[in-house]
């Protein structure tokens, strides 16, 4: 059965606080009296309470001061004011300080039995309306992030439970889906927060240079090393450093970062001096580590070493219900950022962003957002300013399951075909418009053997 | 009422609890219960009365009145019970009117303090009020309330007196 509200009734009269509490519980409320005003307001301070029904003639704290002073302790509560002496005078002023009503004592058991029943169906409605509203309104946050889906739900969940320990974590995501913002966000919940947060692109460095950037060099390690300098190893101590696309670097790299990683000190390239290592390692990649290990490209061990807590973002087509929401944010961020009166997008534009793929994620959709919106000349974005490409039908609709991955790689590659023809090869431009960074667009022109003259 | 009355009433308790339930005739309800402004007698008052002499041999005692009961912001009450505890009373007084307030016919009156019986008694085993209108233990504001509903617990508040009987065992 469920618990009935909370009843204060404040009267200086024991026979009257006793019967009138033994009334409301057979109710099935659960009642607590006080025989003055300032016992009243200590019960208050204790509990919330959905009702109070006062004496209005008390000695010393009278029931309007009660009335008063309860208001803004309890502002949800009902105050019934209670009187024997009932003038207009007293109840438009009991009224006036937000009273809910009045009785006149001996009233009608009908009246009492009315007056409460009526309030506490108002009352959950009222409760029942704030629930709805919330459900209504219902989404995760993790820092930054925001989310409607329940996959995003546990990621944050398991990224909430990660930021707590100092253990390495792994982040595996298609580009785009948000890897480094969730990286920054464990670090800025963890007990590292004070710590610097480092970043590093695994895949936009040569082998050599990566190994100076993560590890430093000393003068005259290599040609041009022409003073010392701390790497990323160093510069986070303390705090967070985010290997990001962890699976692009080379076995000679992933053999140091092992060994980093298992004896938590280092050399400087070019340096003889251990160096003690004081870094929470997130680690990052949009690749399968675990065929990349198969396939003998990546260490087993430090897969395992890196594979502590593994955080899977899902891409944006399996979290479509987010898009609105998603929008909204992004729309509020450009509003602030360019100054334009921004509101929302048009019903079709907003079924042409549920209706794309999302092949660049949340990035994609936060650059469609974008370009839109320096486009716009009114509050509304349009179809027309969001130039989405429409999504590419398969042509083999009898197509059987195993050709499934197939043709998913072959719409991405076909994708990025067009939107590459459609910016003349500006690798730049092209890579913006697909959501994802120049690395991961000359990665892919690579792995799918993209050439300019097809 | 008479004697015979109060048996069968006593019976239909007996019924519905499934308790061993009887009669003793008591002198009644003492003078400081009654309110000399109001001419009526406080129904608070009379279960304090009730709780300085409840027999060893008893669990419950249903205190059954002529006179007519309050609270003090109430104009009337049909009787107060402890909820969870161990007194109750009910009152004829009004049980004995129509609602336009002619005298009710003999069987009916019977039939309303049965019903105000069980009520009363079902709150000292805990239960409160229904608001399934024909179960006994909805609140009755009126005797067209009492004679609205069923000399009868609905499923939910048998289900519940249960509960709460066997909770009570068992601690």
């Amino acid at each position: 059965m469920k618990p009935k509200a909370s009843v204060l009734v404040v009267d200086d009269e024991e026979i009257v606080r006793d019967s009138l509490a033994s009334w409301l519980e057979e109710d099935g409320y659960r009642v607590d009296t006080a025989p003055d005003g300032p016992s009243a307001l200590a019960k208050l301070a204790e509990r919330a309470y959905a009702i109070l029904l006062v004496d209005l003639k008390m000695p010393g704290m009278d029931g309007l001061e009660v009335l008063t002073k309860a208001r803004p302790m309890q502002p949800d509560a009902a105050v019934i004011i209670m009187t024997a002496y009932a003038t207009v005078d007293t109840a438009v002023q009991a009224m006036k300080q937000g009273a809910y009503d009045y009785l006149v004592k001996p009233f009608e058991p009908e009246e009492l039995s009315l007056m409460v029943g009526k309030l506490t169906n108002a009352q959950a409605l009222q409760q029942e309306n704030v629930l709805l509203r919330k459900a209504l309104k219902r989404q995760c946050e993790f820092k930054d992030m925001l989310s409607k889906s329940p996959k995003m739900e546990a990621v944050f969940e398991l990224a909430r439970t990660a930021a707590k320990s100092n253990s390495t974590v792994l982040v595996l995501g298609e580009s785009g889906t948000g890897k480094e913002v969730l990286a920054r966000a464990i670090h800025a919940e963890s007990l590292r927060r004070e710590g610097p947060f480092v970043g590093v692109s695994c895949a936009a460095l040569t082998e050599s240079l990566l190994e100076s950037e993560l590890f430093g060099h000393e003068k005259g390690a290599f040609t041009g090393a022409t003073g010392s300098a701390r790497g990323k190893f160093e510069i986070a101590a303390g705090g967070t450093l985010f290997l990001d696309e962890i699976g692009d670097i080379s076995p000679k790299l992933q053999l140091d970062l092992l060994r980093v990683l298992d004896a938590k000190e280092f050399r400087r390239v070019g340096g003889t001096q251990l160096i003690k290592t004081d870094v929470r390692i997130i680690a990052a990649t949009n690749r399968d580590l675990k065929k990349l290990v198969e396939s003998g490209t990546f260490r087993e061990d430090l897969y395992y070493r890196l594979n502590v807590i593994p955080v899977t973002l899902p891409p944006l087509r399996e979290r479509k219900e987010d898009i609105p929401l998603l929008v909204d944010h992004f729309l509020a961020q450009l509003r602030a950022e360019m100054h334009k009166p921004l509101e929302a997008v048009s019903k079709e534009a907003m079924e042409l962003l549920m209706a794309h793929e999302w092949p660049g994620n949340v990035r994609e959709l936060r650059n469609v957002l974008e370009r839109a919106a320096v486009l716009t000349r009114g509050p509304i974005l349009t179809p027309l300013e969001l130039d989405l490409t429409p999504p590419v039908v398969s042509g083999s609709p009898g197509g059987a399951a195993a050709e499934g991955a197939d043709s998913l790689r072959e719409m991405e590659r076909r994708h990025i075909v067009t939107t590459l023809k459609q910016h003349h090869w500006n690798i730049t431009r092209s890579a913006k418009a697909l959501g994802i960074d120049r690395v991961t667009l000359y990665n892919k022109i690579k792995r799918y053997q993209i050439r300019e003259d097809e | 009422m008479d004697e015979e009355a109060l048996e069968r009433v006593r019976r239909q308790v007996e019924g519905a609890f499934a308790l061993p339930t009887r009669l003793t005739a008591v002198n009644g309800p003492p003078g400081e219960t009654r309110d000399a402004k109001r001419g009526q007698h406080s129904s608070t008052r009379i279960l304090r009365w009730i709780l300085t002499g409840i027999p060893r041999s008893a669990e419950k005692v249903l205190g059954i009145t002529d006179v007519d009961l309050f609270i003090p912001v109430l104009t009337f009450v049909f009787g107060e019970a402890q909820v969870g505890g161990s007194a109750a009373v009910v009152s004829t007084a009004r049980l004995r009117l129509t609602y336009d307030d002619r005298p009710a016919p003999h069987d009916l009156v019977e039939g309303r303090l049965v019903k105000e019986c069980l009520h009363e008694l079902g709150h000292t085993f805990g239960l409160v009020h229904c608001p399934e209108v024909a179960c006994v233990m909805s609140r009755s504001n009126s005797v067209l309330d009492v004679d609205q509903k069923r000399a009868a617990l609905c499923r939910d508040c048998r289900q519940r007196l249960e509960d709460l009987i066997e909770e009570r065992n068992r601690s």
